[in-house]
């Protein structure tokens, strides 16, 4: 099992709060904080999960996911979905472009590690 | 709450006094008893011939006992029965209610009104809340932060959290509440509107459609004046301090100017004149004074101040479908940041441009509203030909008359899918709000 995460979120409150629970349980984190730049990072880095806010500078969350499923090697890697705006048509498109799982902000640090740990494993 | 008389309570009381027999009376219209006593008692429906003769034997005008103000309630009785789709024969007989229980009949007419008043403002504002910029940027931060500040509180309850980390994170929950609390009073700002405002009255938009309520003055007085004085004169219109900001007056400012030029293109005069002639058809109205079609419609939708089928509404949108002018009829709700119904036909003539639409729809409720609508997409060149023609679609909304050829199914269309509750309908995008009903 890999223990590389990257962060793509924007927030750097948030950037520094994740990062810090995912150090302590072990795993290897970088982030990134730029849409239009993300996909060179997810290739150069090859996480194996990556955490992805919806509302990035530059670029939407929704078009990063979008293209790493169309990208070959990168088309299974576990991807969470961070976002603020919990509607049913987010959650919807987010399932349709193939999110591995979705998450609501405010969420609990329990609940991130959790589905960061469930993701690497499977 | 003053007891209002119905009809049959009227004829009683008209027989009474005369000091007729029931029975005579009936047998002089040519019904049984047993029916005149029960239209008396207001559990049978009366109208055409058989209200003209007891009118003509109790030597009474007819108004005088036909429907009046109690028609109207009836009519909102009969609503509230369907809108519960209830069919039992008590509830199908609203007349005897309101009879016995006129003062209740009363507040339940009254009390309906409201729910559907209510129904129209929850509508507009979560068109706005689904829509509004502001709203969903306030929104993103505030649950931003409280995403980080959630995160951080937790990572802090660590008693064993290293000094230096619990001063970096301490400093962070500090830095997130001001970030939350500034946050949080931008919104309530935002959202701090008196209670007749609450549908809406702080977008550039609000303001110009408020503005633009009943522009025939305004563009009356355009039309009087020489078209080199209308950017003056439209200047001085938008100094209004019905419109505070600078979007509000630009957008209304392109909008007069623009019905300015319409006014000149097709004179109150020679409209009205062509109207009385020819009616309401805007492609008929195009062909006999000259003008064109989506300038009639324009000259329809806002200059007439006696329409002949009584206020029209117009919506204009652009390409992307986003409205840019909206003037409603009563009870008829656009949506305002697009994401309308795509079956209206402003929508549908987009894909048609130059090609005149004509279409009965109906909305669903009780009761159905049906609305005639005329749309036509524009083309709009813009410099050479290597730049992509600009699209503007006019929708002219009328309400039908008697004399109209309405289709036997008419276009079933919505407000929008948020707030439309037609469960099955193939052009929906997301589910309603209203599923489940009010």
């Amino acid at each position: 099992m890999g223990r590389n995460v990257l962060l793509i979120e924007d927030e750097p409150n948030i950037i520094e709060a994740i990062r810090f629970i995912l150090s302590r349980d072990g795993w290897d984190v970088r982030t990134h904080s730029d849409g239009t730049t993300a996909m060179d990072k997810v290739q150069q880095f090859a996480p194996d999960v990556v955490i992805l806010d919806v509302m990035l500078p530059g670029r939407s969350g929704f078009d990063i996911l979008r293209e790493i499923r169309a990208t070959g090697p990168l088309a299974a890697l576990p991807v969470l979905m961070l976002t603020a705006k919990g509607q049913t048509r987010d959650r919807e498109m987010a399932e349709s472009l193939g999110v591995t799982q979705f998450m609501t902000k405010p969420f609990s640090n329990e609940d991130v590690l959790s589905a960061v740990r469930d993701m690497a494993e499977a | 709450m003053p007891q209002r008389a119905l009809t049959g309570t009227r004829i009683r009381e008209r027989r009474l006094a005369r000091g007729v027999r029931q029975s005579d009376l009936a047998r002089q219209v040519g019904v049984s008893p047993a029916y005149l006593n029960l239209i008396e008692h207001n559990r049978r429906r009366i109208g055409g011939k058989l209200l003209l003769d007891l009118a003509d034997v109790l030597e009474v005008d007819v108004q005088a006992l036909s429907e009046g103000a109690e028609g109207a309630l009836i009519q909102t009785l009969r609503e509230v029965a369907g809108v519960q789709g209830e069919t039992t024969e008590e509830l199908q007989q609203p007349e005897g209610f309101a009879g016995r229980f006129p003062a209740w009949a009363a507040l339940m007419s009254e009390q309906h009104g409201r729910v559907r008043a209510l129904e129209r403002v929850v509508g507009v504002l979560s068109d706005r809340l689904a829509q509004d910029p502001f709203l969903s940027e306030s929104l993103h931060e505030v649950l931003s932060t409280a995403a980080s500040i959630r995160s951080t509180a937790a990572i802090l309850s660590d008693d064993t959290l290293d000094p230096e980390w619990q001063a970096r994170f301490r400093r962070n929950l500090g830095e997130d509440s001001t970030r939350l609390a500034g946050a949080a009073q931008s919104l309530i700002d935002h959202l701090d509107t008196s209670p007749a405002d609450s549908a809406g009255q702080q977008l550039p938009q609000d303001e110009v459609e408020t503005f633009l309520t009943d522009p025939a003055g305004m563009i009356a007085q355009l039309e009087r004046a020489q078209i080199a004085q209308h950017a003056e004169l439209v200047d001085t219109m938008v100094a209004s301090p019905q419109l505070t900001s600078a979007t509000a007056k630009t957008l209304a400012r392109e909008m007069l100017l623009r019905f300015g030029q319409d006014a000149v293109a097709l004179p109150f005069d020679v409209l009205q004149a062509a109207v009385e002639r020819f009616g309401v058809d805007p492609g008929l109205l195009a062909a006999q004074t000259g003008a064109d079609v989506a300038v009639v419609m324009r000259r329809l939708g806002v200059a007439l101040t006696s329409p002949p089928r009584g206020p029209a509404g117009l919506v204009i949108c652009d390409g992307s479908g986003t409205m840019v002018f909206r003037r409603a009829l009563p009870g008829l709700e656009m949506p305002r940041f697009g994401g309308g119904c795509p079956l209206w036909p402003l929508y549908r003539a987009l894909a048609q441009p130059g090609m005149p639409i004509c279409d009965h729809v109906e909305l669903p409720g009780q009761p159905v509203q049906r609305y005639v609508c005329f749309a036509l997409c524009e083309v709009l060149p813009q410099g050479g030909f290597d730049q992509p023609p600009v699209r503007r679609s006019t929708m002219l909304i009328l309400p039908p008359t008697p004399s109209d050829t309405v289709p036997s199914r008419p276009v079933a269309v919505g407000p929008s899918c948020r707030i439309c509750p037609r469960e099955t309908c193939a052009a929906r995008r997301e589910p309603s709000i209203l599923a489940g009903g009010f």
